[in-house]
């Protein structure tokens, strides 16, 4: 098991004729992920190492089954390709695209919750969704990575591959590695792949990898304490951060006093989650609670 | 982006959105003209993106072209909490009958915009918000739907303002609204929002802040610019279109990913160092933006050591090592260097680094080992560029 994808997903891509879309489509398709369509507009009929490109997503659905969508175009087109692979029906989108506009992004949330309340958005700005030996959409480096029973969850990439290869280098392996992204408006909270994870028979344990700005954090610490079984080590990025300033992520922004570190941390431990100082010390945290 | 005062009224204006009449100046004299073509009173306003300018002397009232000018002498060139005011509003006195308080906040919790409306305005909002919360109306809109009429009779009345205004504070809130989207703002405050003698309400102050992302659908708000604001090291990496904030210390540090970059801040601080800037090199940086990169870190005086962590993913730690390589052939980098490379290319990327036998860079496993040596390693040294 895993959550999200799988070797039953069927990927389409928007944006799989461009230079990095092609690149990491090509190679998430070597990796075994089932690449069944590109979406580019005037570009039906070609091809791109053999996976066909259509039109529309309606057209891509229709003669490929296509389930899952990868976005992988420019800021100004994202917010559009994102609402139409949702009207197209396709339940999982998972959206690269880092610079989507703020507003777009309220938009597309609040169309999805009220339009398509079946479709499950991961991103924007985000590294994708791994499920080690069944599938990769996205663009995390799958080599460092093994099956297992570790779920992640992650607003960050490189942060992410950082605790994960600190996990597997002590022999455990992920059932799945989900990036939510560093947007102010992710289309998936913490809580929604947290709940993933609580009622995926492979996950044992969580590992959640938050940052400064907003209150994800804080909201899961409640959702965890009230509805997770499973144990949660988390980690939050930004102690040193001073305020009013956007640190890499548009959403990394420590607000007058709300959104910091520090607050995140302490509401997780007041929920009794297991907060790491350092990458190193979560992935210690991890392998204790998996050894017993 | 937030904006200064003035370009937030004059965005307000556009969107007619009551503000007071006023005038830009950047010199004693300009503010003179300035005040002469309004008339008098007028109000001198330091222009500066802090809070609290009145009670640090940045705000002054003049009745008269001397006073104008005595007021402007001392305004200009003042540090107010450490900005150095550079430019000047003047604008026309407002009688003041009340004061209140409105915001739209982009809330990331709820995914819909907030509307925020008090009576107590003219004072900070959060201290209002501890010792009176019920003097604070708020209410979400949904965005889809847009802000509708009776959005603002919702808010007035549950606000308590005073019947004669629930009427002019809607409409007021309905363009402050039409602001806040057309604009794609992420926050507009008005704080004081007052009620004149004619019983009109007037946007006394502006707060705007503007979504960085959506600035390629307002090149007129992209112009926009505060000389004030603007740090050397961080003008120049935005120029390389590197990810970069300054921070105070004397640890410059580079890493690929705003995640990990923010995790090595965090880690050299738990070893007792101090870094001094946040600089993300990026997914997939090249040799040329590893080169840009250190030129920016090594552009700060204050920077006595600096630590490389990356951990390759898209990004190539052969890269990182050609470009680090390359950055020591061009600037002969003085302090010294920990780098530690990890994941996609890293035995490669180790190689290149022994091969070109660099002066002063140490290599490093882990992350926790990079932290300590280079904290270590900043003790010792002294700046030198």
């Amino acid at each position: 098991m895993s959550v999200l994808v799988d070797r039953d997903t069927r990927l389409c891509v928007s944006g799989l004729t461009g230079r990095e879309g092609s690149f990491h489509a090509l190679n998430n398709k070597r990796y075994g992920t089932q690449v069944v369509a590109g979406v580019t507009p005037g570009k039906a009929g070609q091809s791109v190492d053999g996976v066909p490109v259509f039109n529309t997503f309606v057209d891509a659905v229709r003669e490929t089954d296509a389930n899952a969508a990868m976005i992988f175009v420019p800021p100004r087109f994202a917010a559009d390709s994102i609402l139409e692979a949702a009207d197209a029906g396709i339940p999982v989108i998972v959206a690269i695209t880092e610079g989507i506009p703020a507003h777009d992004e309220l938009r597309v949330f609040n169309h999805l919750r009220q339009a398509h309340p079946g479709t499950r958005l991961v991103g924007p700005n985000c590294p994708g969704v791994l499920s080690p030996g069944k599938a990769n959409v996205g663009i995390i480096p799958a080599a460092f990575f093994k099956e297992g029973n570790v779920g992640v969850v992650s607003r960050s990439g490189t942060l992410t591959y950082q605790i994960g290869n600190e996990i597997a280098q002590q022999g455990f392996g992920n059932s799945s590695i989900v990036g939510i992204g560093g947007d102010p408006v992710p289309g998936s909270s913490f809580i929604d792949i947290i709940t993933l994870f609580e009622h995926d028979a492979e996950t044992e344990l969580i590992v959640m990898a938050g940052e400064i700005g907003g209150s994800a954090e804080e909201e899961a610490a409640e959702h965890i304490a009230e509805h997770v079984s499973k144990p949660v080590v988390a980690y939050i990025a930004g102690f040193t951060a001073p305020p009013g300033k956007t640190m890499g992520h548009a959403g990394a922004i420590v607000s007058g006093t709300s959104g910091t570190a520090r607050a995140k941390a302490e509401a997780l431990e007041a929920r009794g989650v297991r907060v790491g100082r350092t990458p190193t010390q979560v992935a210690e945290l991890a392998v204790e609670l998996l050894r017993g | 982006m937030d904006l200064l005062e003035y370009q937030g009224k004059q965005l307000f204006a556009r969107h007619g959105i009551p503000v007071p009449e006023g005038l830009h100046a950047r010199t004693v004299d300009e503010a003179v003209e300035a005040a002469k073509g309004l008339g008098f009173p007028v109000v001198v306003k330091a222009q500066v993106k802090i809070g609290g300018r009145g009670k640090a002397g940045g705000i002054k009232l003049a009745g008269d072209a001397d006073e104008v000018r005595a007021h402007a002498d001392a305004i200009l060139g003042m540090d107010l909490r450490g900005f150095t005011v550079h430019e000047l509003w003047v604008e026309r006195a407002s009688q003041i009958e009340a004061e209140l308080y409105a915001s739209i906040v982009f809330d990331r919790s709820a995914k819909r915009p907030l509307l925020i409306l008090s009576t107590r305005g003219g004072m900070d909002i959060e201290a209002v918000a501890e010792e009176d919360p019920e003097a604070i109306a708020t209410l979400h809109v949904d965005p889809l739907l847009g802000f509708q009429d009776f959005h603002g009779r919702r808010l007035a009345y549950a606000a308590k303002v005073p019947d004669d205004l629930v009427r002019p504070i809607g409409a007021f809130l309905h363009r402050l609204y039409g602001a806040f989207v057309s604009e794609e703002t992420t926050l507009v405050e008005v704080n004081p929002l007052i009620v004149t003698p004619d019983r009109d309400v007037v946007a006394l102050d502006a707060k705007v802040t503007l979504d960085d992302s959506a600035l390629f659908r307002h090149p007129d708000n992209a112009q926009l610019r505060d000389p004030s604001a603007e740090d050397p090291q961080e003008q120049m990496a935005k120029e390389r279109g590197l990810t970069y904030v300054s921070l105070d210390g004397d640890i410059g540090i580079l890493g690929n990913g705003a995640g990990l970059v923010m995790s090595t801040l965090d880690v050299v601080a738990q070893y007792g160092g101090r870094p001094a800037n946040f600089l993300d090199a990026g997914g997939g940086s090249k040799a040329e933006a590893i080169t840009s990169a250190v030129e920016v870190i090594l552009a700060n005086p204050r920077v006595k050591a600096v630590l490389f962590n990356i951990f390759g993913g898209i990004t190539r730690c052969d890269e990182v090592a050609n470009g680090l390589v390359e950055a020591f052939r061009q600037i002969e980098p003085t302090v010294p260097f920990v780098v530690r490379l990890d994941g996609t290319n890293d035995v490669e990327g180790r190689r290149i680094l022994a091969d070109a036998e660099l002066p002063n860079v140490h290599p490093a496993t882990t992350m926790n080992e990079a932290a300590e040596r280079v904290v270590a390693l900043a003790r010792e040294g002294v700046p030198t560029a």
